[in-house]
């Protein structure tokens, strides 16, 4: 466990001696209470759906950002070679680095709690649809990442990585909205739904967690970490 | 220690290496040397597992890397080309990583990078970002991360390209110094590294074995096959040169300039032994200061093998 512990480390203090964990938590923090609280008291509800609403978009385009290096640094580093040639495995690096970032998502997360406290003094919060919703966050989190993590095994130029993932992932996001499935025939809908990263996100925030939901981001997740290990394996 | 045998490699359909075999025994420093895209650094990935091979077995301690990379990996110290570093990290926390990576944890973790450290002379810079390093620096943060889990083999690409002459003696003394106790096989296509670090060189030219031995013996070999003499005489240049062509078995006269004023400097190649002929010759018609044979460089050497 010591090596694939040290990568993760290794990964968490390359974003913290760097600007960019600094960045990333001022950017999460001020835009998704700015968007929260724009509405909170319009509104004068004492629930966190607008907060969990903006999430998907707010990740959109900083969960690329955190991923973009992870491969495309290395390899343009070099440091490639070292990794791939030290007594951890291929799997076990994919692993670690996917670990490392979704540790990450776990601490912007974690700092974003002050919300539903707050509330939670202002009026009667539900906490089990706000831990749903938190739920539903991570789940979410977890499969951009696996899938910015797989984009970035790709190339060694981070813009490039970075780039493709939100276009992709916004295109999965909104592939089961009716904006996409208005044209089309009835019977496809379902599937478009059933693909689509925004649709089973909907139902968790709701307060619904449906194991049908879960196992699709744990699917999707575990899908793109193994298309991340056969893309770097391939260019061995 | 290691054992190569019948290596291939294909990019595509480009055929970057052609049947490599080469043995290298306990304690021995070898060279790899060939010029750019001989397949030198494809030869080092293979052997450290980072490649895998299109044919051909490597063996090393007994193991094949193909089979079991990761104790193969355990045995060997690497360090690409261009150094491998983190440069948001410290000079500690690199090798603290480097060291974890491989399995070393708590009081022999600490341990282990001091020895790396003041063996590569890094002592003063460890708290250093590795950003605010020098060239030299780097590329002994580098070999201190090769070195970190005491690796039996050191496996060394371009050791010290772009470092200043100062630094490429400094590493140059280290790698002897390293090469005493371990398997050294380092990469280079500079001549007067082989001859003054390596036990044995192996030429490398377009994926083929060209050469094998020791860097004297190669000049060696290379030695009876030209024949060049410096010849200076006292006289003017156009005379003498047009005096050496005339001579039978010279196949082309070289003016060398800078000598004193006065003398003229020739070089000539020759092609056979025509060394009593020539101080015969000179000697009745000029003033002859000096006639001797021009040793064979590593340059010739390599310029020779690899046309």
């Amino acid at each position: 466990m010591t090596p694939l512990f040290a990568l993760v480390r290794k990964e968490l203090r390359l974003y913290f001696n760097s600007p960019i964990a600094y960045i990333f938590l001022t950017v999460f923090l001020a835009l998704s209470s700015w968007f929260f609280f724009r509405g909170f008291f319009l509104v004068g509800q004492a629930d966190l759906r607008g907060f969990f609403g903006f999430l998907p978009w707010i990740f959109l385009f900083l969960i690329p950002a955190l991923t973009m290096r992870l491969w495309a640094e290395e390899r343009r580093q070099g440091t490639i070679e070292t990794l791939l040639t030290s007594s951890l495995s291929l799997r076990q690096v994919v692993l670690g680095k996917f670990v490392a970032s979704f540790s990450f998502l776990l601490i912007a997360l974690a700092a974003s709690f002050t919300l539903p406290i707050s509330i939670h003094f202002i009026g009667s919060l539900d906490w089990g649809v706000v831990l749903a919703g938190y739920v539903g966050a991570l789940l979410l989190g977890a499969s951009y990442i696996s899938f910015g993590l797989f984009v970035s095994a790709l190339t060694s130029n981070q813009i490039v990585a970075f780039i493709s993932s939100v276009i992709v992932l916004f295109l999965l996001f909104i592939l089961g909205q009716s904006i996409v499935t208005f044209a089309l025939p009835g019977f496809i809908v379902p599937f478009f739904e059933f693909f689509s990263l925004g649709s089973h996100y909907d139902a968790i925030i709701r307060g619904v967690i449906d194991t049908r939901d879960v196992l699709y981001y744990l699917s999707f997740s575990a899908l793109f970490l193994y298309f991340n290990y056969l893309a770097i394996n391939a260019q061995k | 220690m290691i054992s190569v045998k019948a290596l291939q490699k294909n990019y595509g359909s480009f055929p970057a290496l052609k049947d490599i075999s080469f043995d290298v025994s306990s304690g021995e420093v070898l060279g790899l040397l060939g010029p750019n895209g001989a397949g030198k650094t494809t030869t080092m990935r293979i052997l450290t597992g980072f490649l895998g091979a299109s044919a051909g077995t490597v063996l090393v301690d007994g193991h094949a890397v193909a089979d079991q990379p990761e104790v193969v990996q355990a045995l060997i110290g690497y360090l690409p080309e261009q150094a491998p570093l983190y440069p948001d990290l410290s000079v500690h926390e690199h090798l603290d990583f480097a060291a974890e990576v491989h399995g070393i944890t708590g009081a022999k973790k600490e341990k282990a990078i001091r020895t790396a450290c003041e063996q590569t002379g890094l002592t003063e810079r460890l708290y250093f970002a590795i950003s605010e390093l020098s060239k030299g620096y780097r590329q002994r943060v580098g070999l201190a991360q090769a070195l970190i889990h005491d690796p039996k083999i050191l496996i060394l690409d371009e050791p010290t390209t772009g470092l200043d002459p100062n630094q490429i003696l400094e590493i140059r003394e280290l790698i002897t110094e390293l090469g005493e106790k371990k398997t050294v096989i380092l990469s280079t296509h500079i001549m007067q590294e082989v001859e003054a670090v390596c036990d044995r060189v192996i030429v490398i030219n377009e994926g083929k074995i060209v050469a094998e031995g020791a860097p004297g013996d190669l000049a060696a070999d290379t030695q009876r096959a030209t024949h060049q003499y410096r010849v200076t005489v006292q006289g003017a240049v156009g005379a003498v040169t047009e005096f050496l062509k005339k001579i039978k078995g010279v196949e082309r006269v070289e003016k060398i300039p800078g000598s004193p004023r006065g003398t003229a400097t020739a070089l000539v190649y020759a092609s056979s032994d025509i060394r009593t002929v020539l101080t015969k010759k000179l000697a009745s018609s000029f003033d002859l200061l000096e006639l001797s044979t021009e040793k064979a460089s590593m340059e010739d050497v390599f310029a020779s093998l690899t046309k």
